[in-house]
């Protein structure tokens, strides 16, 4: 047997680790579709408690739209369970081709390719259209897949401090000698809640002749009047040269993603994109529901419309009863609680109240900045959001941490 | 001098506003939570821009960028002083 006792003590030993470091991720089962109340068994195998989910990424509400859940039973009666291919042998139907031609009209761009998630677009994009001639500037926060994505490219990688307009102009003078630049953001920033400031960002990169990069999971079907994403909401529709986005949140939840920009760019990735060439195609009812959910976002902006009113609400509710949120412009709201424990059992305390809500600490956040980061749905209705608002200001109290300052939330618990 | 230079560099380059931290020749930047693995490549753009040299990956780990004078040290291989 190659796999001995040693081999298995030494990763005891890593499991081990990451439990008194107090990073192991546990998972909670859920027993109910998506939606803004689920029933979840936490821990597994302990009582099933029906719960307010302030925590997915189910912007639009459409995860188990009843319209969603049949056009993917359609697509799994006409054209089958699987491919059992990449795309470029037999994995093409020409449902995917429609998908890809429904993104590129939602997004405003010139042509659109799928891929099994964003993390894989966003892994094989660099490394298929730059070279060591060129150069990656990218916003210090943008999201892990960026950053790999980045490393498996031979092009020079260079950074500049979050959303710092003067920091990037710096850098892109400095980068003036490579043979193409390209400035890569997040449209939306996953754990502050804050949109990239892309219309200077845009204007930089006309000055100082670069190509741009946006990540607009995110934002794609919400942020902007008609839900297209943040080039929407700055009004640089079409001017943004390459935008990947995921099917798995606002747009049905289910997984899929995108690259979508300049055509000739799209089409170096149908070619070069390992991700694309060597992993299956889309399954057929993931294209059938992503379809449909395009179809209801294109005919009214109804959902995206209550989910800005929502947050507005609860951005409002969480400030004026005294807690401390990240200002911002999307419906990911964090409530900052600075120090890691409190974190955990501010979440804890809140799941008793009957709200699901994680809290996030270092490494996923910097050092002395934990927070519980609640997200909005269109799926919540207002009697939600109250029971919600109740609970966290409840919670807050019994911290004593209600109308306190940043710096008097550190003094009780540490950061 | 080098190290001052490199000093002046990383307090504009990974300070924000207002964050009144002291740095050191010694202070732990990887390991102290000032520079992450990421934005530790804008690090070795300046060193090699400024310096003209080129450091291979195997060199540009995160022990031999965790301070000031961990970097002067490297540099030294290149004969750079």
């Amino acid at each position: 047997m190659a796999f001995r006792t040693e081999d298995r003590n030494i990763f005891k030993t890593q499991i081990e680790d990451l439990k008194s470091a107090g990073i192991f991720k546990e998972e909670r089962a859920i027993c109910s579709p998506q939606d803004s109340e689920i029933i979840v068994e936490f821990p597994i195998g302990s009582e099933k408690k029906t719960v307010i989910n302030m925590c997915a990424n189910n912007y639009l509400g459409l995860s188990s739209h009843p319209d969603v859940v049949k056009a993917a039973h359609d697509g799994l009666d006409v054209r089958g369970y699987g491919m059992s291919s990449v795309r470029f042998i037999c994995g093409t139907q020409d449902i995917h081709k429609q998908l890809e031609q429904k993104l590129t009209e939602f997004l405003g761009t010139e042509d659109t390719i799928l891929f099994p998630s964003c993390m894989d677009a966003n892994a094989g994009v660099f490394e298929a259209v730059l070279t060591e001639e060129d150069v990656m500037i990218a916003d210090r926060l943008v999201h892990a897949s960026i950053v790999d994505g980045m490393r498996l490219c031979k092009a020079q990688q260079d950074t500049f401090k979050h959303s710092d307009m003067a920091h990037l102009e710096s850098k892109l003078q400095l980068h003036q000698n490579k043979r193409l630049r390209l400035v890569i953001t997040d449209g939306a920033f996953s754990m502050d809640g804050d949109l990239a400031k892309l219309g200077k960002i845009v204007e930089l990169a006309g000055k100082y002749n670069s190509m741009v990069f946006i990540d607009d999971s995110h934002s794609s079907g919400y942020i902007g009047k008609t839900g297209r994403g943040t080039h929407e909401y700055f009004n640089v529709v079409g001017k943004i040269d390459i935008i990947t986005t995921t099917l798995g949140k606002a747009l049905g939840g289910a997984s899929g993603g995108c690259i979508s920009g300049r055509a000739e760019i799209v089409e170096m990735c149908r070619q070069k994109g390992r991700p694309y060439l060597f992993s299956n195609t889309v399954a057929p009812v993931i294209v059938e529901g992503a379809l449909k959910v395009l179809d209801i976002i294109s005919k009214s902006t109804e959902r995206r419309d209550k989910l800005e009113k929502s947050t507005e609400f609860w951005r409002k509710g969480l400030t004026e009863g005294g807690l401390i949120i990240k200002e911002g412009e999307t419906a990911i709201v964090p409530v900052m609680l600075f120090n890691a424990k409190l974190s955990q059992d501010f979440a804890k305390d809140l799941y008793t109240e009957g709200i699901y809500a994680v809290g996030f600490f270092f490494p996923v956040v910097p050092k002395g900045q934990a927070r519980i980061r609640t997200q909005l749905s269109a799926a919540h209705e207002m009697h939600h959001l109250e029971k919600a608002l109740a609970a966290f200001l409840k919670v807050g109290k019994k911290y004593n941490i209600l109308h306190k300052t940043k710096q008097e939330v550190i003094d009780m618990y540490g950061a | 001098m080098v190290k001052d230079a490199i000093l002046e560099y990383v307090k504009g380059e990974y300070l924000e506003e207002g964050d009144d931290r002291e740095l050191t020749f010694d202070t732990p930047l990887i390991s102290g939570g000032i520079v992450d693995s990421f934005s530790m490549v804008s690090l070795k753009v300046f060193l090699e821009t400024k310096y003209n040299i080129s450091i291979p990956d195997a060199k540009a780990t995160p022990e031999a960028f965790d301070s000031v004078n961990n970097i002067v040290a490297l540099l030294k291989e290149f004969n750079i002083e």
